[in-house]
């Protein structure tokens, strides 16, 4: 039977290789996101890639009202629904040490937006028995950093709400891979001083079909960031307060 | 972020350039790129020279808007944003029964670079150019975004494909893809024994696909011997090889001195029997055969290398012969040597095809192959034909008006459509093209 994935934040060029990915084999795609004059586009190229049905749809982190119609319309199609949650924003920490008032939006987009989005499916998901839920966090959630720290924190609380939608979603059958990238190739870090090791969006993707495949429940992509990341959050609060990494 | 500063090059690794880059995600950023810094745009740096740079100015990259916008099955009219990459479209499509009408040597060229150099392929003494089969383009000026055709906007038209960029964006095209029968070539391959024999089976050969590699090291009776490749499309099921390689480093210089390149010619002719034979291949291995080896152009070592590309009218056939005859001499060419039939289609001012004989060669760039270059370029202008601009990385200026009769019409055009000059590019610089009368 033909899973759907509903993919949120689908503008973003880490959801458009996913997108892209589960075309190929053949899925339904649910594109969500704000711009749908792009969408449409990204919609029409995911068909003709193999995506036995392909839309865009709106959706917007801030507005919760408009989730409904996209859980509506993923309840039309039969087969296991699935999520891959793409959103988050991050505004540089010199404005919003300027305007604390940004931090609200911050939370909405990279944690509350899809968490209420989430919790709303899940009920679906479980009486389904199954599906599978694709959290991208980030590996800026794993320490407070003095260049990213609200941004960061917005996606700690995303991951620990990964987990425990993990503990729940098993129960009836279900899966939620959080997903930790390092720096990858995309609009958010074109330009941006003292980027390394950037991964393709396209290589993300592909690990994340892989995690799918393999039950995997956390990820780290590149996986060398798990390394870096080991080695980061070792480092005893006492020397790392002093440091910027 | 909208920019980053980036050093990049052409293919050829010879020509550098250095400045800030945008590379829009999605069509709404183009233009914001454009108010911004306007640039040329760039795509997958498939030309071998400064084509595609623009040293200490701004370009916008194209390559991450790639996706298609429409397609009717009825047609086979395909729309397509510029950074879409032709093989791309070959891969998608041929197991539908399409093909792009015309594919350059690699499919990693996007469908803006291949519009912008008016490419063609190993069909061009049919089919004709790329620009040939474009319906129509989305074409974003300083200000404003147009669609122009063959129809409406003709002379801007004219002036976009093969226009190098200098008309402004490309930000996407129709095109009309070619029916074919599957994802399947079949090729005959067949030893050609010297230059003359070669002209005469390229004119006579009947296949909508045909070209000729030829071992520009032999010479004597051997002068101009090498394969040729002939194919047609159809349907079949050959196995895709696993995945392709990289070459990790740049080759050290003897990696193609003058007794490797022999020999390795000497083996890949002998590689056909002497009977010929007809073999099947994936559509990709006929088309794109180098592909499947990344970065192949590091073969060549730090310094790079040039391809020598020229057409020459049939009407200066000896010319043609005493130039491969140079080139056999020098000792200085590479494995990479390719001679095909030209028709005389083409759709844009400053395309490159013209009716005759197009011979290609690779050089390690350094002083001799510069010197030799220069000497061909002569030998060229003499005999009325032209060199490739996507290829070119040392052409005299002199040699362009005569080489390219619709410059003055062109220079027009795209003043009118960017009288700044914000679209300039090292190669229109180099070449003085933007400012010829």
């Amino acid at each position: 039977m033909t899973e759907t994935w509903i993919i949120l934040g689908a503008t973003s060029s880490m959801a458009k290789a996913f997108a892209r990915a589960v075309s190929l084999q053949g899925a339904n795609v649910l594109l969500a996101g704000r711009d749908l004059d792009d969408l449409h586009v990204s919609a029409f190229d995911c068909g003709q890639r193999g995506a036995a049905l392909a839309e865009a749809i709106p959706f917007d982190a801030r507005d919760a009202n408009g989730f409904d119609a996209i859980i509506q319309r993923a309840r039309q199609e039969e087969g296991m629904i699935n999520v891959a949650v793409f959103v988050g924003s991050m505004p540089p920490q010199a404005e919003i040490d300027l305007d604390p008032s940004l931090i609200d939006g911050v939370i909405a987009d990279s944690f509350t937006g899809p968490a209420k989005f989430l919790q709303a499916i899940a009920p679906e998901m479980e009486a389904r028995g199954g599906g599978t839920v694709i959290g991208v966090g980030s590996v800026a959630g794993d320490r407070g950093r003095i260049g990213n720290y609200v941004y960061g924190s917005a996606k700690a609380g995303f991951h620990t709400y990964l987990s425990g939608l993990r503990n729940r979603l098993t129960r009836s059958g279900g899966h939620v891979v959080t997903v930790k990238p390092g720096f990858v190739d995309s609009a958010m870090t074109w330009g941006i001083e003292g980027m390394f090791l950037v991964a393709p969006p396209e290589k993300v993707a592909a690990d994340l079909l892989n995690a799918v495949k393999k039950k995997k429940d956390v990820i780290y992509t590149p996986f060398f960031w798990r390394i870096i990341m080991g080695i980061i959050t070792r480092i005893p609060e006492r020397i790392f307060k002093k440091m910027s990494v | 972020m909208l920019w980053k500063t980036l050093t990049y090059c052409g293919w050829g690794r010879v020509k550098h350039a250095k400045g800030p880059v945008a590379r829009p995600e999605r069509a709404s950023t183009v233009g914001q790129a454009l108010d911004d810094d306007a640039g040329p745009a760039i795509g997958n740096c498939r030309s071998y020279g400064d084509a595609c740079l623009n040293n200490e100015g701004s370009a916008i990259n194209m390559t991450r808007l790639d996706r298609m916008i429409a397609f009717d099955p009825d047609t086979g009219i395909l729309q397509v944003e510029a950074g879409m990459r032709v093989g791309e479209i070959a891969r998608i499509f041929a197991p539908q029964g399409w093909l792009p009408a015309v594919m350059p040597g690699t499919g990693f060229a996007t469908v803006g670079g291949c519009i912008a150099n008016d490419v063609h392929g190993k069909n061009h003494h049919g089919a004709g150019t790329f620009g040939n089969h474009v319906t129509e383009i989305t074409l974003m000026t300083a200000g404003k975004t147009q669609t122009i055709s063959p129809t409406k906007s003709p002379a801007l038209f004219k002036a976009t494909v093969g226009g190098l960029g200098q008309t402004g964006i490309i930000l996407s095209a129709k095109m009309q893809l070619l029916a074919c029968k599957g994802d399947v070539m079949t090729v005959t391959e067949r030893r050609i024994t010297d230059f003359d024999a070669f002209i005469a089976a390229l004119d006579q050969s009947q296949s909508t696909y045909t070209v000729g590699w030829i071992d520009a090291t032999a010479t004597g009776e051997a002068l101009g011997r090498g394969i040729l490749e002939e194919g047609e499309t159809g349907y079949g099921l050959v196995p895709q090889k696993k995945s392709s390689k990289s070459v990790p480093f740049d080759a050290p210089g003897f990696a193609l001195s003058k007794p490797v390149v022999k020999a390795f010619n000497t083996a890949y002719f002998r590689r056909v029997p002497a009977s010929g034979r007809t073999i099947v291949k994936p559509i990709q291995d006929f088309f794109f055969p180098l592909d499947r080896i990344h970065d192949w152009n590091k073969l060549y070592g730090k310094s790079g290398f040039m391809q020598f590309q020229c057409v020459v009218p049939p009407s200066h056939l000896d010319a043609l012969k005493r130039i491969v005859e140079k080139i056999a001499h020098s000792g200085l060419a590479s494995p990479l040597a390719v001679l095909k039939r030209m028709g005389p289609k083409s759709a844009g001012l400053m395309s490159f095809p013209m009716e005759g004989y197009t011979l290609a060669v690779d050089f390690r760039a350094d002083r001799k192959a510069y010197s030799l270059i220069a000497e061909l370029e002569e030998m060229v202008a003499t005999a009325e034909g032209r060199i490739y601009l996507a290829k070119d990385a040392t052409l005299d200026t002199k040699h362009v008006p005569a080489m390219y009769p619709n410059l003055p019409k062109f220079v027009a055009a795209a003043k009118k459509a960017d009288p700044e000059g914000a679209f300039e590019t090292d190669l229109t610089r180099r070449l003085k093209i933007r400012s010829a009368s």
